[in-house]
């Protein structure tokens, strides 16, 4: 036995030795492909994932997590806690020490100060920080000295970890962004696209929408890494191409969310050029509820504004009915076969924070019908339920992908069993998710009455997840469409209870807080009718090595560690 | 003497048009290629009505099925019907290609009549038409649709709006050929003696395109319209297979073959019939136009 530990051991270490005496560069180059093109690398500016991402090889926060869900320490010193003093007894501030001798891409030292911009940066009252919730109840941020930042809270926060932790909310150099500040964020093309970071990686050059290349950051802070001397981050495309370029033909060493059919993607990996790698996060595909008016009648400032309630959203026997229209079970086995499984949770893990709501999993077309028959939306001759001249007749939109497009069909095929007319719309990814306050089609405003995509959050507390959803958060021409309350929801009783969950400490009293939230937004509500719990499947390249999936953060959030296996 | 003349045996008076007819139909390829295109139309429009399958109805149990008695083609991957959806897909691409082909025609055919017959006109009117040459088709479509899906869908439903949208979007991408082609034969004739000789004797300029230009003019128009078919019904699929088109649920050629790429490799059937459609659509029409091309001009004619 021992002697068998002790082989393991030098087979582990043997095998480590490689990467670890690795020269930085010495292993060429690496392409990623990721279906979804980024516009952008700055995260404050956009909530799309394929943004956060690309954005995670060239800037850091102070603390990432790890695949288990636990805290470590990137630019910061170590994680504080309040054992360690980190974190004040009344739990109502929070101090980071930032690792001496770090600097930028650029040279110069990464101080205190940039971390105290970054918080300036994106709680700017006229800017529309795309990660606000970050810094839900941050009052303000100190200080102390050149390595050390203080953030204090308004009332005490038991989960301090909001700031500065996780891919959403890395830091940025004050110096470069100093004039970005506010409504001129969205201007500052430059820094956006060419943001000087800490990572591992320095853009050289940005292409929106298309490709971006890197090299290593000379200055980075482990002299042996990266292996990799330069990286092709390509964008767009579909997540077919994405995996037959991994799995297939080789052609990419690493392939992000190959959202595809379970068959297709199982006879891709005969290919045997690459492995598909699979874990479950957070990430739910969920039907969102627009509570208020989509109609192109209203004008600009009211269209999908709170102005406006929903002619027949608004009435939750019409969301209930549809939820209960809906065969989960079918959906993942159509959909996602192992990489998914049916759900009825927004918070689907961790699991302590799970709710036990299971009702939703049983299709009931019958009381659907009775549901809606009960509530006088009645059917009319064209076979489509009405009530005082407003017919159940919904536009579903979701982004261009074959997957969805198959649940589109099957659940307006299930809404017409139970009266109601869909009309159902795709858009390209890069536009839905792209934030483009100009365009029509983003998922932010909503032109629609339903729509279809997935979220997930970072690391494994839900607070910030589930405080999206507070009144006046939602996505609206005065803050350039930004915001992350999609469907509008406002109820100042799931307010009281965020409130609630930011004074509470008690880890047991917490879970079952988020619990409740979550039940609030689904069982009880309605708003949101969550469909299939997405495990992530992307796929690396054999000759790949390093790579670890991590659902609880970026998906690249170790690729300094990533090198070349023979 | 008027006995003689009357039981003399005449030829019987002959129209163009039995003329064209004969000579078309010695034209081997373009009767196959007429056959071929009338099935085709005959079968889309047709069919639906006797075939029992409804084009969007799913039935799970059924998916991925290969070719069997009760589905020809076989099923999707949610089980519908491949034949009810080929037919389906069919009218809408050759409803598309037929109206943005008469759309293109008629635009075609005006700009370039009144180009070549009014010297005023042609150097501005060839201009337009240089300018339209180098619109972009697809940026043209994204932004026509971003401008007017909206207002047309409320307006007259969401498939129809996306119907007039890429009927417009294609017709007015594509008349300027036709408008060169019948500005330059315009031009040719303008010279000849017949129209000196009509307008010697007081022929207005609207009579004299009527009866004179149009008439030799319509051998290239005809060639466009048929070779227009084609080019609308590709672009269409093209279209489709972007993912710009119609809703994602509503089957057009061009969608289908979009939709079964992903399968090529378990199930390479889905790609071959839409693909099949639209090339024997393509080439009959094409044979077609070649053999009315050759019928319509009287100087090849008996050849």
């Amino acid at each position: 036995m021992k002697a068998k530990t002790l082989m393991l051991g030098a087979a582990a270490a043997f095998a480590m030795a490689p990467a670890a005496m690795a020269e930085r560069g010495s292993d060429g180059h690496v392409n990623i492909i990721y279906w979804q093109a980024p516009s952008i690398l700055n995260p404050y500016l956009s909530s799309g994932t394929k943004d956060i991402e690309s954005a995670s090889l060239v800037i850091e926060p102070l603390g990432r997590y790890d695949p288990n869900g636990a805290l470590v320490p990137y630019l910061a010193e170590e994680i504080p806690t309040v054992a360690n003093g980190g974190v004040s007894e009344d739990l109502k501030s929070i101090t980071w020490k930032i690792k001496s001798g770090l600097v930028w891409s650029d040279g110069t030292p990464v101080t205190a100060t940039d971390a105290k911009f970054t918080a300036d940066y994106c709680m700017h009252p006229e800017g529309g920080c795309a990660q606000l919730a970050k810094f839900e109840g941050v009052e303000s941020v100190e200080v102390i000295d050149d390595l050390t930042v203080k953030v204090n809270f308004s009332e005490a926060k038991p989960n301090p970890y909001g700031p500065f932790m996780g891919g959403q909310s890395p830091i940025i150099q004050a110096a470069q962004f100093a004039d970005c500040l506010g409504a001129k964020a969205p201007e500052c093309t430059d820094a956006n696209f060419n943001p000087i970071g800490t990572g591992p990686f320095v853009v050289d050059e940005f292409k929106t929408n298309d490709v971006i290349s890197l090299s290593a950051n000379p200055n980075y802070r482990d002299a042996a890494k990266p292996a990799f001397a330069t990286v092709t981050f390509k964008g767009g495309g579909d997540a077919t191409a994405a995996g037959r370029a991994v799995l297939e033909t080789g052609e990419f060493d690493y392939a992000w969310n190959l959202q595809l059919a379970p068959d297709v993607l199982a006879k891709m990996a005969e290919g045997g050029k690459g492995t598909p790698i699979a874990a479950f996060g957070s990430l739910v595909e969920r039907l969102e509820m627009n509570m208020t008016n989509p109609s192109p009648d209203l004008d600009a400032d009211t269209r999908a504004t709170v102005a406006a309630p929903h002619p027949f959203l608004s009435d939750i026997n019409v969301r209930k009915a549809l939820s209960m229209a809906i065969d989960r079970n079918l959906l993942v086995e159509i959909g996602y076969g192992q990489a998914g499984r049916p759900t009825c949770n927004l918070v689907p893990g961790p699991a302590v924070y799970a709710s036990d709501n299971t009702d939703c999993l049983t299709q009931d077309i019958a009381g659907a019908n009775a549901l809606l028959d009960e509530a006088g939306w009645v059917k009319g001759a064209d076979g489509v339920r009405a009530k005082d001249g407003v017919r159940i007749s919904i536009l579903y939109q979701t982004s261009t992908n074959a997957v969805r497009q198959d649940f589109q069909a099957l659940i307006k095929q299930w809404w017409s069993e139970i009266g109601v007319e869909t009309e159902l719309r795709n858009l390209n990814a890069s536009v839905f998710f792209g934030g483009d306050p100009g365009s029509p089609d983003t998922f932010q405003k909503f032109y629609a009455d339903v729509e279809m995509y997935a979220n997930n959050f970072d690391g494994t507390d839900p607070q910030a997840y589930l405080s999206m959803y507070r009144c006046g958060n939602e996505p609206k021409p005065s803050s350039q469409w930004q915001g992350e309350n999609i469907n509008r929801f406002c109820d100042p009783a799931y307010d009281a209870l965020i409130d609630e969950l930011g004074q509470t400490s008690d880890l047991e009293k917490r879970y079952e807080l988020s619990k409740k939230m979550n039940d609030m937004l689904t069982k009880d509500s309605f708003t949101i009718l969550p469909l299939v719990d997405r495990g992530r499947v992307s796929a690396h390249a054999n000759s790949l090595g390093g790579v670890i999936l991590n659902t609880w953060d970026s998906e690249l959030w170790n690729i300094a560690d990533w090198h070349r296996v023979n | 003497m008027t006995d003689t003349t009357n039981t003399e045996p005449t030829k019987p008076h002959r129209s163009q048009w039995a003329d064209v007819w004969d000579q078309l139909k010695a034209h081997k390829g373009a009767m196959a290629g007429g056959v071929i295109f009338i099935v085709i139309v005959l079968g889309v429009f047709i069919g639906p009505w006797l075939w029992p399958y409804d084009a969007t109805f799913i039935d799970i149990r059924a998916r991925n099925q290969g070719p069997s008695f009760a589905h020809p083609f076989g099923t999707d991957q949610l089980g519908r019907d491949t034949l009810a959806r080929m037919m389906a897909g069919g009218q809408t691409s050759i409803a598309v290609g037929l109206t943005a082909m008469l759309l293109a025609l008629s635009l075609g055919s005006f700009v370039g009549i009144t180009a070549g017959f009014f010297k005023r006109l042609d150097g501005p009117l060839m201009r337009l038409t240089d300018l339209f040459l180098a619109l972009p088709i697809l940026p043209l479509l994204l932004v026509m649709m971003l401008l007017f899906r909206d207002p047309l869908s409320s307006a007259v439903g969401p498939e129809r709006g996306i119907f007039i949208l890429i009927v417009i979007a294609i017709g007015i991408t594509s008349w300027m050929p036709t408008a060169r082609i019948v500005r330059g034969d315009v031009l040719a004739l303008k010279e000849r003696e017949f129209i000196l000789a009509a307008r010697s004797i007081g022929t207005s300029n609207s009579n004299m395109i009527k009866r004179h230009i149009l008439p030799n003019v319509l051998s290239p128009i005809m060639v466009s319209a048929t070779l227009g078919i084609a080019n609308a019904i590709i672009t269409e699929s093209a279209l489709s297979f972007l993912g710009l088109g119609f809703p994602p649920d509503f089957p057009t050629w061009g969608r289908l073959l979009n939709d079964a790429t992903q399968y090529l490799q378990d199930y390479p059937e889905r790609v071959f019939w839409p693909g099949l459609a639209i090339s024997l659509t393509v080439l009959s029409v094409n044979y077609l136009g070649d053999g009315l091309r050759d019928a319509l001009d009287p100087r090849i004619r008996g050849r």
